[in-house]
This record gives C-alpha cells, structure tokens and sequence, in this order.
C-alpha cells in the first residue's frame, strides 16, 4: 500500500476509533472533554497530537474492565499481565480482533521466511501471557502446522523439535540460548535439525545476541515486538533486511514523544514509543506510552514494505525489568519485602544472565527481628521472601541475607537494581 | 543457670569472620569458645566470651547483627560415651539439640560443651537431674 492510501486508511479508523472511545469508555470521554477535542475534530493525522495520552496507570485504576469499549458479552478472549501494584493490566478481545491479531501474527510469520508448509514450534508461555496464544492464531491463520508446546520442560521441546522436524521456532530469545546449552548436554546437534527462522521476543536483546542464537541454533532470527496492552506480539517485526522492526501502520499509528516534555519527536529522533490502535474494537487505546525507548524510521525498505520501522528496543523510560519474558518493577519487589513484617527496608535486585536464562537475586538486609543464632532460623526467612516473590511475581527469586548497611546507601533516590546482564 | 551466648550475622565474603574478631578485641572481650555456621550464602558465628553484654552492645554499635540466646555449659567426662551420656537426659525429655559446640579449657581433666536447646532453663534441669555438673554463668565467663 502506498503511504497516501495508507495515511487516508489510518485517518479513517482513526476517527472511527477515537469515536468509539469517546462514545463507549467513560475515561476517554472525560479526558477528551477535558481537552474541548471530540473525534468530529480530527480531520488530519497531526490531529492526534491534539489527543490525550493514556498510561498503565490509566489501565490500572480501570481495573478490570473500565477501559473496554463493547459490553463484556462481545468480549471473546481475555489477557492479563502483571502491574506495578499487584493489580494486573486486563486487556479484552473481540472475535474479529482476535482475527486482526492472527492476522498480523501471520504476516510477522511471512516476514520471518515461513509459509504454510512450515511446521512451527510456539515455545512462549500459554496462558494469560499473550506470546503463546497470540502466536499460535497466528500460524493457524497462515495455514501451517503448530506445535503449542508452551514453555519450559526444555529437553522434551527439543526431543519434539527434533522428532517432528519443527521449521520455525517461536520463543524468548533468552530460552532459545538456553534450549542450545540443553542440546548440547543431551548431544543433539542443531546442524542436523530442520529449523530455519527464529521468532524471538518478549524481551530485549543485541545484535550480539542475535549472532550467538543464529550460530548455536543454525537459523536466522527474526525480532517480534509487541505488548499486551496494545495487542500482543505481532505490533511489529523484522523482514528479512534485519533493518529495524516494520509496524503494522493498518493496525497502529506510531509516534515518539521525548518522555519529559511529552512532546512529539521527529522521525529519525529517539523518544519513548507511542502508539494508537486503529482496529482494535475490544479495547482500543489512544496514544498509549509504552515506556520502550526506540527511533522511528522512514527511509524506504529494500524488502518493498512501506511501513514505518522502530529500532530494536534498548531501554525504558520507566525501571521496568523483563526477566525470562516477566515484566518486573522494582515496586513490586518493593511491596512484597514491606508486607512481611520484620524485614528491613533496604534490598537491592541484582539481575544476571546464566547460561541464556536470566536470573534474579534479590539482596535483603538481615535485621535483629530476623536474625537467629540458628541456620534453620535465617533460611527460613529466605524461603519465606522466596515463596512470596513468586507467588506475587510468578518468576523464581535468589534470595540473599546481607549484612546491615552492606546495601549501598544513597541520597535521593537508592540504586535498588543492578542489571549485569550483557544484552 | 543458663549461660549467654553471643551470635552474629556473617555475610559470605571473604575477612568478615576477622572483622568480627578483631572487633571483638578492640571492645576488649574475650573469646572463650566459638563456633561458625555457615551454608554456601551466609554463616552465624557464636560465641561465648568473658562480659557477654559488653560484646553484644559493643559489637551493635559497630553495626553487626548480634543477638544474645541462653545456651548451657555442662561438663563432659573426657572419656569414650562421654558426650552421649548428656546428651541423654535431654533426649529423654524430648528437647531438640539445636547445635552443640566444644567449650576451650586450658588444663582440665573434664570437656565443656555448650548446648543449644529450645527452653534452656529446661536443659539445665534434666542435666541437674541426672546428675552433670552444670557450669554457672561467672565460673564460666571467668574460665
């Protein structure tokens, strides 16, 4: 599609849209009043600077369904993922979202060199999570076969993989390393496999990454973006050029804000990823602030796509960690400390990659309220921070006991999170 | 009749079990018995010293964890079955032996070990009972 033909699509859905929220969700409509703006306003694309943004905390105090904008009974699908709080980020799906979903998973699927003779193993998280499910409609809708293996139990994904001769792997590009340290001890050589593209994503990683992936796995890996709250996985993705993830413009308009003044950034400027969903009927979102740090691009593409690319995420302008796929605020971690009673203020997460997996330690001052002349006594407190940590977080932790005062102390604001991880 | 052990948090890195001691010099206490515990993250030492509260605030304000706990000191024959003989009282009462450790006695016919029981008053009976020399607190700082 050529970009006049694409601006005048996107100007339509977005009216469409922005008419939608403003008639069907009570917070849009008070945010657009607010503004004096309605969606009978909009007669350009720079009209959406105009727009109000929307944050996750938006989301939150609109907890569970506040943000949808049809009546639950059209609500098809429903995805969740974890907040600052305690309190998940609930998104809704209709049936002919979850068809636009599929479809742009399809296309990704396309872009990543796969077709419907493939066999594709979607090894990301089934459940609330929207990796695997987003995954799987995807590659039904292309028409090739799925494994929905899910993740974890590495050494039966590879047996599988191996056995039924999957083409395409779909996963963290963390668990991808992971899956080539496991092949390695089970002597299976991925030479001899038939896999030839990666689908990776859910969380950030380098070119250098992509090196070690593409030599252990002997495939070509392919980088996927997307958030739950926008969608899910298929917002973006790389062809086959490598050059920057293609967003799906039909589906998104993109734009990137400095995080400070809020103010639009030039393409080609680096700024915090906006997007607006323009064909999104269950829970449509008005330039919601993704928190990814990335720069746009319009230069034309030798892959013939016209749609505007994003670097490859780097960073946050929030200290949200993902760890092995889980979005982790340090809050969170935070919370959990301060609901069990005797344990001392100060902490420090430090987070490390081991073997491609990444993990997480969380470093506790021991106080006198927990302190015991007995080993029992002390390791006790550490399963006790453990088994809270997960149960909130759903990811492991290390806990580790650290002397008083050996968490470094600073003015203003504690460096409570060390990432080691070389990504 | 129950003696003050002092413990203190160590966390694993290399030269904290001598910046204890040493610590332990300047505040001018003296170490009668030790004893470190310790998995692959974190050790406890304990200790019984000469002025039990000396140490523990003086150890405080140097920013260690410290916590007293009432441990016994009882005499042990210096001969085979020695120890299982005491230990036997305690057994019969049902008292869990959290830890025991060997008490340094310059030129004795006898051993002195220190006993960790839950209730140690209760520990301190039972061994009376049976018979065993229970060390008292002064006699014991003053060893």
């Amino acid at each position: 599609m050529d970009r006049a033909q694409l601006s005048e699509l996107q100007l339509t859905r977005l009216k469409d849209t922005v008419k939608r929220c403003e008639e069907m969700v009570p917070f849009y409509r008070m945010r657009l009043r607010e503004r004096e703006i309605s969606w009978k306003d909009i007669k350009s694309l720079d009209d959406i600077e105009k727009l109000p943004f929307t944050t996750k905390d938006d989301l939150r105090e609109n907890y569970p369904f506040g943000m949808f904008a049809v009546p639950t009974r059209d609500i098809v699908r429903i995805h969740a993922s974890s907040g600052t709080t305690g309190i998940p980020t609930v998104v809704g799906y209709t049936r002919r979202d979850i068809d636009v979903w599929a479809e742009l998973v399809a296309r990704c699927l396309s872009a990543c060199n796969a077709d419907s003779s493939d066999i594709i193993q979607v090894a990301y998280g089934y459940g609330l999570f929207t990796g695997g499910l987003g995954l799987h409609y995807g590659v039904e809708k292309m028409g090739a076969s799925v494994i929905p293996i899910s993740g974890g139990n590495t050494k039966r994904q590879i047996r599988m993989m191996a056995d039924l001769g999957a083409t395409v792997l779909c996963c963290t590009p963390s668990y991808a390393l992971f899956m080539a340290e496991t092949a390695q001890e089970m002597d299976i050589d991925f030479k001899e496999l038939k896999l030839k593209s990666g689908v990776f994503g859910a969380e950030p990683w380098s070119d250098r990454m992509r090196d070690k992936i593409e030599r252990l796995l002997n495939l070509s890996a392919f980088d996927i973006y997307g958030l739950s709250e926008v969608m899910g996985p298929g917002v973006s993705i790389e062809c086959e050029y490598k050059n920057g993830l293609h967003i799906f413009e039909d589906a998104f308009i993109a734009e990137t804000i400095d995080p400070g003044t809020q103010k639009k950034t030039a393409v080609g400027e680096q700024g915090e990823l906006v997007f607006t969903t323009i064909n999104k009927h269950g829970m449509p979102l008005i330039r919601y602030r993704t928190r990814d740090i990335t720069t746009l691009s319009d230069d034309a593409c030798p892959c013939g796509r016209t749609h505007v690319r994003m670097q490859r995420v780097r960073g946050r302008s929030d200290d949200m960690l993902i760890i092995r796929g889980v979005n982790v605020f340090p809050s969170q971690i935070e919370t959990v400390l301060m609901q069990i009673e005797g344990i001392s203020p100060h902490y420090q997460i430090i987070v490390e990659r081991e073997a491609g997996l990444d993990m997480l330690e969380v470093q506790v001052e021991v106080s006198e309220e927990m302190f015991s002349d007995r080993i029992r006594g002390l390791e006790e407190w550490q399963e006790v921070i453990q088994a809270e940590i997960e149960s909130y977080l759903g990811i492991g932790a290390k806990v580790m006991l650290m002397e008083p005062r050996s968490i470094a102390r600073s003015e203003g604001k504690a460096v409570r999170v060390i990432d080691n991880r070389d990504i | 009749m129950a003696v003050k052990q002092i413990s203190v948090f160590l966390e694993n890195k290399s030269g904290r079990l001598l910046d204890v001691t040493r610590s332990l010099g300047e505040i001018g206490s003296n170490i009668r018995a030790l004893c470190v515990a310790d998995t692959s993250e974190f050790g406890v030492v304990r200790l019984i010293v000469d002025d039990p509260d000396k140490a523990h605030d003086g150890l405080k304000a140097k920013g260690f964890t410290v916590k007293e706990t009432s441990v016994i000191a009882v005499e042990v024959d210096d001969r085979p079955g020695g120890l299982a003989e005491v230990m036997k009282p305690l057994v019969e009462q049902e008292m869990n032996i959290e830890y025991l450790y060997c008490f340094l006695e310059k030129a004795a016919d006898n051993a002195i070990v220190i006993i960790r029981v839950e209730e140690a008053e209760q520990g301190v009976g039972a061994l009376k009972a049976a018979g065993f020399r229970v060390i008292p607190a002064e006699e014991l700082y003053a060893m």
